[in-house]
């Protein structure tokens, strides 16, 4: 009996112990992403019960509606303008920290900081800084002679807008992540480059960036799988509610994700049309990650 | 670069960083017709306690603070265990798949799961979830993040050699699980408590879906409505901002330490 029971411990515990992740991921993660496909391909509501399959004719009706290239256009231009200049500033800042510094802990701090003010606190204090009448930063525009701009109103002027943003609160977490690989770098590779008379600019890019290649990989995808999904940013900054979902009164900045959550929750619920964008999302992240894999796999590694 | 240079470009950041924060402390202590001022004010005013009064009139953010507290802390602690417990069998106890399980668990880390809110809309609705806490809650009760950290953490700090010993003086699985691997844990398990903790508290689209009364919403949705006004009231905005924000300040200022070292050591071996 003892011996069946010490048997059945070590052969049963590893399953359950490893069983809530599985369970909770299958019913409340996988389920809903899989059964989307499947609500895709029909005419759903939550107002009616019944649901008429109807193939395809969601994603055609989608790729007709020039609001959802807006939104798919809106997406790349913020996507662009924040992971660019943050994975850049990013990799500086870590270069700068990777060093014997004083008060070590105070930068690395402050790195962090914007990371642990949420989204929606962020978005709305850079709503009054970027506000259009007593904005500091159209203040601060003025005081220089500039002209005042009228942030929201414009496409390329709001999305520059979301975009720092979305800079501020990551680029700090981001250069943590890098300052680790940076870490795991042999000193020697730099003495020697610093001998040969190697700028740090040079290092930086010649040992640095190859030396953290995984690690760069990995946060350009992470970066890109939160950019295509924006929800928040453009949502807050239109002022919330039901004219946040839009983007702005002329949809200059609605994302893929408001737009879906336009059809989803407050336009009738169109579940089945909701569902069919978030699979052309997928779709689009997929390709996206894959494309970025590519690309960074290109550098070369040091040795 | 001399270093000069790179303590001034580190002193610009913190600047950047800290500045956007401390304006909203200024922000919420003034009056809302100070803010049209020219110059912009950039002391604190007297207005603080003022603005907070009007924020609880607004929306009830006190329950908001409430419900937060509750999910966060349901969350971390839950979050916290099982991952501990994923995190030991798979770092240290023998099963069959526990190669592929764990890739399974890494390749989850990818999925944007954000996508299938439309399903998970309608199982909430058909258990009768809709609007209540527990549609917050339990989706997010253990995630492959944390079970990926603390097996990554368990792997190296937990020495075999106690979990033999403990095998041969006839300890149960779940023995070696309280009194040897939990002990061990301890540190990586407040790291990844706290970055559930400040995940949780943050979250804010699903929320928003499935919570609609004011009574049951989280902090960051009530802070979306002070957002939503008509008239852009940016004093009372800023000033649940300030309160939403200032307790995470408070542990990010005692524990922030620990939390930069739980950061970056999982982003080496990640």
């Amino acid at each position: 009996m003892r011996a069946w029971l010490y048997k059945a411990d070590t052969r049963l515990s590893p399953y359950l112990y490893i069983s809530p992740f599985f369970v909770l991921f299958a019913v409340f993660g996988l389920f809903p992403l899989g059964y989307t496909a499947w609500v895709s391909l029909h005419d759903w509501s939550l107002l009616s019960d019944e649901h008429t399959f109807v193939a395809l004719a969601n994603y055609r009706e989608l790729l007709a509606d020039p609001y959802f290239w807006n939104a798919l256009r809106n997406t790349v231009s913020i996507l662009l303008l924040s992971t660019v200049p943050q994975l850049i500033f990013a990799l500086i800042l870590a270069h700068l920290v990777n060093r014997p510094l004083r008060a070590k802990t105070l930068w690395r701090l402050g790195m962090l900081l914007p990371n642990v003010t949420s989204v929606v606190a962020v978005v709305v204090i850079f709503s009054q800084l970027f506000g259009r009448d007593f904005g500091l930063i159209n203040w601060v525009l003025e005081s220089f002679g500039l002209g005042r701009i009228d942030w929201q109103a414009g496409v390329a002027s709001s999305h520059v807008a979301i975009a720092a943003m979305i800079t501020w609160r990551w680029t700090g977490y981001n250069a943590l992540i890098f300052l680790a690989a940076m870490q795991a770098v042999p000193k020697e590779l730099y003495e020697s480059a610093t001998l040969d008379g190697a700028t740090a600019g040079q290092q930086l890019r010649k040992i640095t960036i190859p030396s953290i290649r995984p690690t760069l990989i990995f946060v350009v995808i992470v970066s890109t799988i939160y950019g295509l999904q924006v929800f928040a940013e453009p949502q807050l900054f239109a002022g919330g509610g039901p004219n946040g979902i839009m983007g702005g009164p002329d949809r200059q900045f609605q994302t893929l994700t408001l737009y879906m959550y336009e059809h989803g929750f407050n336009r009738g619920f169109e579940f089945g049309y909701a569902s069919a964008t978030a699979w052309v999302m997928f779709g689009l992240i997929v390709l996206a990650a894959g494309a970025n894999y590519l690309i960074t796999r290109r550098i070369r590694s040091s040795r | 670069m001399t270093r000069r240079l790179v303590y001034l470009t580190l002193t610009g950041v913190l600047l950047l960083t800290a500045f956007p924060l401390y304006f909203s402390f200024v922000v919420s202590s003034q009056d809302n017709s100070a803010l049209s001022q020219v110059p912009p004010p950039v002391l604190p005013g007297a207005n603080l306690f003022d603005n907070i009064r009007r924020v609880f009139d607004t929306v009830p953010f006190d329950q908001a603070l409430l419900n937060s507290l509750i999910v966060s802390s349901i969350n971390t602690a839950s979050v916290v265990l099982f991952s501990t417990l994923a995190g030991f069998a798979f770092a240290k106890l023998r099963f069959k798949g526990r190669t592929a399980l764990l890739l399974a668990v890494v390749a989850t880390m990818m999925v944007p799961t954000q996508l299938g809110i439309i399903p998970l809309f309608m199982l909430i609705n058909k258990l009768e979830w809709h609007d209540t806490l527990l549609a917050v809650t339990v989706p997010a009760l253990v995630n492959a993040f944390g079970v990926f950290f603390m097996t990554q953490y368990l792997t190296e700090a937990l020495p075999t050699e106690l979990l033999e010993a403990g095998r041969i003086d006839g300890a149960a699985t779940h023995r070696l699980f309280w009194h040897v691997v939990l002990p061990v844990a301890r540190p990586a398990a407040a790291v990844l408590g706290m970055l559930t903790f400040l995940n949780v508290w943050n979250d804010y689209l699903w929320p928003l879906v499935v919570l609609a009364s004011p009574e049951n919403q989280t902090v960051q949705v009530a802070l979306s409505q002070l957002r939503a006004g008509y008239v852009q009231d940016y004093s009372l905005a800023l000033t649940g901002t300030m309160l939403a924000t200032l307790p995470l300040l408070l542990v990010f200022g005692l524990l922030g330490k620990q939390l930069i070292g739980g950061i970056m050591q999982g982003a080496i071996k990640g």
